[in-house]
């Protein structure tokens, strides 16, 4: 028996044990609260010296705003960032889980992380849920082998790219890059790039809005 | 349900009423528990639910405090319910939490929501939970305004839940407001429409 003295160690990972209880009440009629969806658009494009992320600030709980200006590029290590659209929580979560674990790895190597070893991490662990954790990623960094920019879908498949959207406002993004990414930009053109890239996302697409966040990565410096 | 930010102190209020869909049960139920001299947590929702994150809630945040012999901040609150919240990803409990406190060392005031399976958003005017939700962005976004001393605070605060859940058929029958100050929090019950 368990007690404050002697507590019962509770297994780790998830729980399912309200989950036939939920069925029942959604068969009977209850209404279930719908969860936050981030519905955006974020970007990321290699640049000359490094990867420049980029990302609307509106999250959404169906069509209400549920937040104007949540932040959406996530920290994963101090030369990695992360992008994240989707389930609102889900893409928090798995972000921070991956920094602890990124944070620990460096520890025990003595060495700064690697990009693809993020990649890796993040795509076992979507990949394990099935598609079922809504995350869909654009991770981004620099590592002793340059900069490094791939995104990552929910089910666990991933793609290296020199210049990636996702989220709903993708395609306005897109065709932005498509226009105007060239091989070895300069920052100052990269940034304009990517503030257009998400500016069209904001106006086109209803999911995304309000403010823009950018983050630059370069060898062994960061701004966001 | 509905908390918001003042100068030093913060308010938090919702409404009385426990029904089944359109039946009303009773309207005196409680759904904003205090966790602290300056920590009040509201649970909208199943009631069922309300209930259990709240026992669960008081469980953890006492031994904390008696583990680490320390007041839990407002901050460390959320982010433990959060992560409660989230272990339940895919059999969530029915609950929309918004939490409202001030710190117990600084008195910085604090408030935040977060969905069912535990998205925090802090923003730093208001939050709201519930079914009347719409009503309340609306009311909010009209009525607030930055550095609200403690009795407009609760003016501000009282008229955005009354005349919110006026136009929700299954909110209402009575509110109850906090105003959390550094040295004193005032309840108070409004009357109300009782239909």
């Amino acid at each position: 028996m368990s007690s404050v003295l002697c507590p019962e160690i509770p297994a780790s990972g998830f729980s399912f044990e309200n989950c036939r209880r939920n069925t029942l009440l959604e068969t009977k009629g209850f209404a279930v609260p719908k969860a936050t969806k981030t519905g955006t658009t974020i970007v990321g494009i290699t640049y000359k010296d490094g990867v420049i992320l980029g990302a609307d600030t509106r999250a959404t709980e169906d069509t209400t705003v549920a937040d104007k200006n949540c932040e959406k590029i996530h920290y994963l290590a101090p030369n990695m960032y992360c992008c994240g659209a989707g389930t609102a929580a889900d893409t928090e979560m798995t972000t921070q889980m991956i920094s602890s674990q990124l944070e620990l790895h460096k520890l025990y190597t003595n060495r700064v992380c690697r990009v693809a070893t993020a990649n890796q991490m993040l795509k076992q662990y979507l990949f394990r849920y099935q598609g079922y954790i809504g995350a869909a990623l654009i991770l981004g960094g620099v590592d002793v082998d340059g900069p490094h920019l791939y995104q990552i879908y929910p089910h666990g498949s991933s793609d290296q790219l020199p210049y990636v959207t996702m989220g709903s406002g993708s395609l306005a993004a897109m065709a932005v890059f498509e226009a105007g990414w060239k091989r070895d930009l300069e920052e100052e053109d990269g940034i304009k790039l990517v503030r257009d890239a998400i500016a069209a996302g904001v106006f086109n697409d209803l999911g995304s809005g309000s403010n823009i966040d950018v983050c630059i990565i370069r060898k062994g410096s960061t701004d966001l | 349900m509905v908390a918001m930010k003042g100068e030093n102190c913060v308010s938090i209020a919702a409404d009385r009423r426990f029904g089944i869909q359109a039946q009303t049960i009773a309207t005196d139920f409680q759904k904003i528990f205090q966790m602290g001299p300056h920590l009040y947590v509201g649970l909208p929702g199943l009631a069922t639910d309300t209930q259990t994150v709240m026992e669960k809630l008081r469980f953890r945040k006492n031994l904390y405090e008696l583990k680490e012999n320390r007041m839990m901040s407002p901050k460390v609150f959320s982010a433990m319910l959060s992560n409660m919240l989230y272990e339940k990803r895919f059999g969530p409990f029915f609950v929309e939490p918004v939490v409202a406190g001030l710190d117990p060392k600084t008195h910085e005031p604090f408030i935040c929501n977060m969905d069912l399976i535990g998205c925090i958003n802090l923003p730093n005017d208001f939050v709201v939970g519930g079914t009347a939700s719409a009503q309340l962005y609306g009311m909010c976004e009209a009525l607030w305004e930055p550095n609200l001393g403690p009795d407009d605070l609760f003016e501000t605060t009282s008229q955005a839940l009354l005349n919110a859940f006026d136009r929700d058929a299954i909110s209402g029958w009575g509110a109850t407001v906090y105003i959390i100050e550094k040295d004193k929090v005032t309840i108070r019950n409004l009357k109300t429409r009782m239909d």
